[in-house]
Formats: C-alpha cells, structure tokens, sequence
C-alpha cells in the first residue's frame, strides 16, 4: 500500500467509525418501536445526527469537494469528483444526512480497493515478467567488476555464478551448468549448457560459474525485447476497450442530463415535490460514473496477457487476445512446428547384417559435411570420428558423398548416387529420407532418416479441437506421402504438400476467403514472416532467440511445445468472457438501478450498490484473469 | 521523434482516455497512447518541435489530472 492508500484507509476507518455511531441515530425511530429505549425518542438524539454526520463527511469528503472545486475552474465538469460532491451535497440539503456520508464513504471505500486491486496486479504481473538482470560481471584485464548489464560491449566476457541471471545473450566459453529457464517459458526442466551453446539472457544459472562471451548488447538481448513486447502488449487496444472508453465518453453526459430533466421535468410539468424528484434525480449521479467498466475492461486483458506470458507465451496486444479467442481454423506448418525440424535415424539397414559396421562408416563419410542430415547421422553415431581412418572426402553436390575410409571406397547418399554409379540397391519404400551406402562398388544397406513429430504435437491437435476449433491444416514444403503420413499420425482435418514459401501465402489467403472466421497460422518464423503477417493471427513458434520470430508474429510461443496454442486460444476466451461478464454486469446493474431509481423504486443505497458494489465485483472478476495455472497442466 | 513517458499518480481509468484525447488533440502530435495499466504515454511528434509540444501535453494532462507528475 502506498502511503496515499495508507492515509485513505485511515480516514475511512476514522470516518467509518463515526457513520456507525451515526447509524442508531439515523434510524432512532426504527430503533425506538423495535426496542421501546426511550434514549431513541429523545430530541436530544435527533439534534446529534446533523453535527455527527458532518464529522463523519468532514473526514472522509472534503479532498473530493476540493478536487471538484478545482476541475469546475480548470474546465472538467463531468468528472466523479463533481458527481459525488454534487450527490452527496444534495443530499444533505434533502436532510438525508446518512446517505450524504455513506455515498461518500464508500465512493472512497470503493476507489481505495480499486487503486489497491490494480497496483497489485500491475505488481503481480511485474514481478512474473521480472526477468530483468541487475548487473553483469565483466572481466576486464583479468579482474571482474560489478557494472549495468547496459555497459557491456559486444565481445566482452562476462561470468555467472550459481544464482544469478544471465545478463546478456552469449556463447558458454567455459563451465558447466544447467539453467533455470522458466521466467521465459514458463519450463520447469533445468536446460544444460556447455562450452560452445550460445545461451540467452533472462535464465538463471543453477549450478556451475560459467564464463560467457557476449553476442549482443543488451538493448538487443532477448530480456530486452521480451520486456519491451509485453510491456507495449496493452497498448494496442482491443475492440471491447474502444468501445467502453467511447461509451464512457457519452454514458456520463447522458446519465447527468438524464438527472437535470428527471429533477426539473415532473416539479414543473405536473406539480410534483421538488425535494422527491431532486431526490430520485441524485441517485443517477451516483449511478452516473463509468469507473467500473473503463477500469475492468483493460484490467482484464492486462492480467490476460501477463497470465499468458507466466506460461510462456507472449501476446503483443489485447487485440490479438481478442482475435485468438474468435479463432476458427488454425494452420500450421510442418517443419519446426509441429515437427522437431532435425532428422532422428529411425532405421539401420545393413544387408550384411552389421547395423554398426554401416553407421560407422556412414558417419565417418559424412564427417565433413554440414548438411543437416549429415549432423543427424553423426548424432546418431554418438562417438567422436577417428580423421587417422579416413583416407579423403569428395562431395557430390546433389547426390552425396565419396569417402576413402581404411583403405575402402565408401559411397553415400540418395537413390540418384546409387543409380549413376550402376550400383544394385533396394530403394526404400517407407516414408522419410534414405541415405544408401556402398562400399567397394557393392550396395552395403542404407540409413533412413525422419523428421518426427513434437511430443505434445498430437496432443496440441486434439487439445485444439476439443477447445472447439473448427479445421485444423498443415502446409508444407515436403512431399506428399510425408506430408500427409504426419497429418493423419497427428490427426490434422486438411494437409496441402509440395509448397513453395510463397504458396503458403496463397492457400493462407485461400483458407481465410473459405471460411470468414478468424485464422490463426502457427510457424516457426525462420521462413515463414510473410504467412504470419498476412494470417488474422500469426503465432511464431520457439522464440527463444530468434529475432524474426518475435517481430514479425502477434503472438509468440516461448517454447517449442505446439500445446501452448491451445492454452493460449483458453486464456484469451476465459479473458474474454470476463470482459464480457463485466461489461454485461456493470450496465445491467447500473441500467436496472437508474431505472428504479427513476420510479422511486430505488435509493440512494442502491445507487451506491450500483456504483462502488459493481466495481468492486467487476475488479475481483478481472483479477481472476492472472490465474493460468490450470491451462498449462491440461496442456 | 517517439518518446516513453511515465505518468506518475494516474490512478483512474477514465482519466487515462480523457488524457489521450486531450493530448492527441494538440495539433503537432502525431500519436499518442496512453496505457492505464502500465501508467504509461508514448507520444509521437516532430523532433524539432518535440520539446514545446511535450510541455503542451503535461499542460494537457494536468487539466485532465492534478496530481499527474510526468517522468520522461
């Protein structure tokens, strides 16, 4: 609480205080036939209420007189102090002395829970993104100092103990440790890291001291760019936001008119009291101030946004929150979406039957080679490659490899190398990419290579459409059997195959001119910029460290886990239906109020029920927004 | 020239609309966002001009909000 807060809250107790002495005195005639106390009869009492109800409006309302004083002379007229000083004045003129304090009391009871309520959410929220490093180690001349992470220098070499945050992006130059990742991607498992890995800011280091070299100062590290998207994120408004400010800007107006005729109007017109009508007319300008909806409404898509960053998923506004929540058709691609996007060895066929003999030479063939299948087949082979066996290397662009590996004319490579070189092969009938190996002339088997699926990737499928998305489509460049093979594995509606980049423009454009609903395309954003921004919303996939990815998608998943999608399409519709909750909450109550309060049906009680009871049920609801938990387990 | 200024107190939600009106009414002022939640206002204005046309949005604000202290 803030020291205003503080001072708020004192006032309202001592204010408070009084008004419960106030209240037998108020209701003295009530009291008197309930008890038969003939303290409650006397005209004593009846004179205390006066001097204790302005006590009590003394503490609690002068600073809003004040501020309404000083807005009337800067020109504001409409605004919530004005309403309150005007509709509590009016009432104790009325002789309703009591209702004069307890609209005051709990407008203050009110804004003090509502300034209250969003400090701690914006704290909340703060603090689940709290991912900024204080300071950075640098060494310099062999000697480390403590210095901001922005005065770092590309290039510089920085340590990290156990504990710390990594400052700045980099490359491990030495030690060992595992890194706590989860204030970025919302990941419980520690990752490893060794000399070599590059690494990102924003992690904690758990075990080891590891020296980093720097990559990339610090306004253009990953902590930086995160920091800044989310903080931006609610600036770009949603449509329920325009609309509530706009509404705003005539509810009070409208409301305050409504009063004026409703108090003038009946008196004149056919010779009603004055003081019943000024009386009904009061209870509208409690009812007249828009607080509830104009605070609820952002507050709810900021703790949407901040609950959905807690799990590692990155929304860059509230519009996009709103257009995830209308999604009909999500469209994937292949490769390093839905796919790990590297090769696993899936199957060793040697026609001698040394599945071993084969991979070894296989790996030692491609040693060389910085083909990504090379390095899955050298993954595969897990042991380090003796150079003393291998006698030289030719590479055959488009066909393969040929190798001298002790003293044997090793060739490897695709169904093309085998044919050119009159080699007699079994081609491979299952889907994936074979390399053949041929030693000495003769066929020796052959490697198959698979692009498998994410882990969870079937799982984001289904957990898609049980959210109730309508058509699921994977695009991809690769051909048709793998294509559509994956699609059915995963259980995706729609698959298109053979695509150049270009054409997934097109059948994006094709998708959404099919069916007019919102259309969300999930890529990895390496080459697939283009798809992201023409699709109503573009989610890049693994945006740890890749730059493109988080420029040019809406929305940004952390991790490289495709179920986040459905968690993030759960946040932004439980976000919505809270917006909406509000909203219909918030102009019900005040319409169904204002509406009895015209009838003489409502009070001044009800006005303040309406006003300050709405936005204190329409903050609680907001907050619940932050809570996000649930959808990762499911997920 | 775009510049990220803090908005000390803006402690109410409609403030910040009537704000970002009154602001985005200065003739100069090419953009103007205000963000209640994060107490925030960037305003987007010619470089040469930038200086005078903040002291007009503080100016603007303040008839808005009192108490608002900008930090730039």
């Amino acid at each position: 609480m803030s020291t205003y807060e503080k001072k708020t809250l004192w006032r309202i107790y001592i204010a408070g205080g009084i008004f419960i002495l106030l209240l037998p005195v108020h209701f003295r005639d009530t009291m008197y036939s309930l008890t038969g106390f003939s303290l409650f009869a006397s005209p004593v009492l009846a004179k205390l209420e006066l001097p204790l109800a302005l006590l009590s409006y003394a503490v609690i309302g002068l600073d809003v007189l004040w501020d309404a004083v000083q807005n009337i002379l800067r020109g504001q007229v409409f605004d919530e102090n004005f309403l309150m000083a005007i509709a509590t004045v009016g009432a104790f003129f009325l002789g309703e002395y009591a209702e004069g304090v307890a609209v005051m009391l709990f407008y203050q009871v009110g804004e003090l829970f509502q300034s209250y309520a969003v400090s701690k959410s914006r704290r909340s929220i703060a603090e689940a993104m709290d991912i900024r490093p204080d300071y950075a180690n640098v060494l310099r001349d062999g000697v480390t100092t403590q210095v901001d992470p922005e005065e770092v220098a590309v290039g510089e070499l920085i340590v990290v103990k156990p504990g710390e945050r990594i400052p700045l992006d980099g490359v491990v130059t030495n030690g060992h440790s595992s890194l706590d990742t989860s204030a970025l991607t919302g990941e419980a498992a520690p990752k490893d890291v060794a000399p070599g890995d590059s690494i990102i800011s924003g992690c904690i280091n758990q075990s080891g001291v590891l020296t980093i070299e720097v990559l990339r100062e610090f306004s253009q590290s990953t902590v930086a760019k995160v920091l800044e998207l989310v903080e931006t994120a609610s600036d770009k408004k949603s449509r329920s936001e325009r609309f509530i400010t706009r509404f705003a800007r005539y509810y009070t107006p409208s409301v305050v008119s409504a009063a004026f005729l409703l108090a003038i109007l009946p008196p004149l017109l056919a010779g009603q009291p004055w003081t019943l009508w000024i009386e009904r007319a009061l209870t509208f300008l409690v009812i007249s101030c828009p607080c509830a909806l104009v605070i609820s409404v952002p507050l709810s898509f900021f703790g949407g946004i901040g609950g959905a960053s807690n799990i590692g998923v990155l929304v860059k506004g509230s519009n996009y929150l709103e257009q995830l929540a209308q999604a009909e058709q999500v469209v994937f691609d292949k490769t390093g979406t839905l796919t790990k996007g590297s090769f696993t060895v899936t199957e060793i066929h040697a026609t001698e039957g040394d599945k071993e003999r084969l991979l070894t030479l296989a790996a030692h063939a491609e040693s060389g080679s910085n083909h990504p299948i090379a390095a899955s087949i050298l993954s595969a082979y897990g042991q380090l490659v003796d150079s003393a066996r291998i006698g030289g290397i030719e590479e055959l662009p488009g066909f393969g490899i040929r190798a001298e590996i002790d003293g044997h004319t090793v060739l490897a490579g695709n169904a093309k190398l085998m044919a050119q070189q009159n080699i007699a092969f079994t081609p491979v009938q299952t889907t994936g990419t074979a390399v053949y190996v041929a030693v000495d002339g003769t066929y020796a088997g052959h490697i198959l290579l698979v692009d498998l699926p994410k882990k969870d990737a079937k799982q984001a499928i289904s957990d898609l459409k049980s959210t109730g998305i309508r058509q699921t489509v994977m695009l991809t460049g690769d051909s048709r059997a793998v294509g559509e093979q994956v699609a059915a594995e995963l259980g995706l509606d729609r698959v298109c195959t053979e695509l150049l980049p270009a054409d997934k423009v097109d059948w994006v454009e094709k998708l959404m001119a099919e069916n007019k609903g919102v259309l969300a395309f999930v890529g990895d954003g390496i080459n697939d910029a283009p798809v992201l921004a023409r699709a109503d919303v573009g989610i890049a996939m693994g945006g740890l460290g890749s730059d493109a990815a988080i420029e040019a998608a809406d929305v940004v998943i952390m991790t490289d886990e495709p179920s986040k999608i459905a968690a993030a399409i759960k946040i932004s519709r439980k976000t919505l239906r809270i917006v909406k909750q509000n909203i219909v909450f918030a102009l019900g109550v005040k319409g169904v109020v204002l509406l009895l309060g015209a009838i003489g049906m409502a009070n001044m009680w009800g006005a303040v029920f309406a006003d300050v009871g709405v936005s204190v049920l329409a903050i609680l609801n907001a907050m619940r927004t932050l809570n996000v938990k649930s959808f990762l387990k499911t997920a | 020239m775009k510049k990220n200024i803090k908005l000390k107190g803006l402690d109410c939600a409609n403030c910040a609309a009537k704000i970002e009106r009154a602001v985005s009414k200065i003739k100069e002022v090419t953009d103007c966002r205000v963000n209640f939640m994060t107490q925030r206002m960037v305003l987007e204005a010619p470089d040469d001009q930038f200086d005078t046309i903040l002291q007009a949005a503080q100016k603007a604000a303040k008839k808005v909000h009192a108490d608002l202290v900008f930090v730039v």
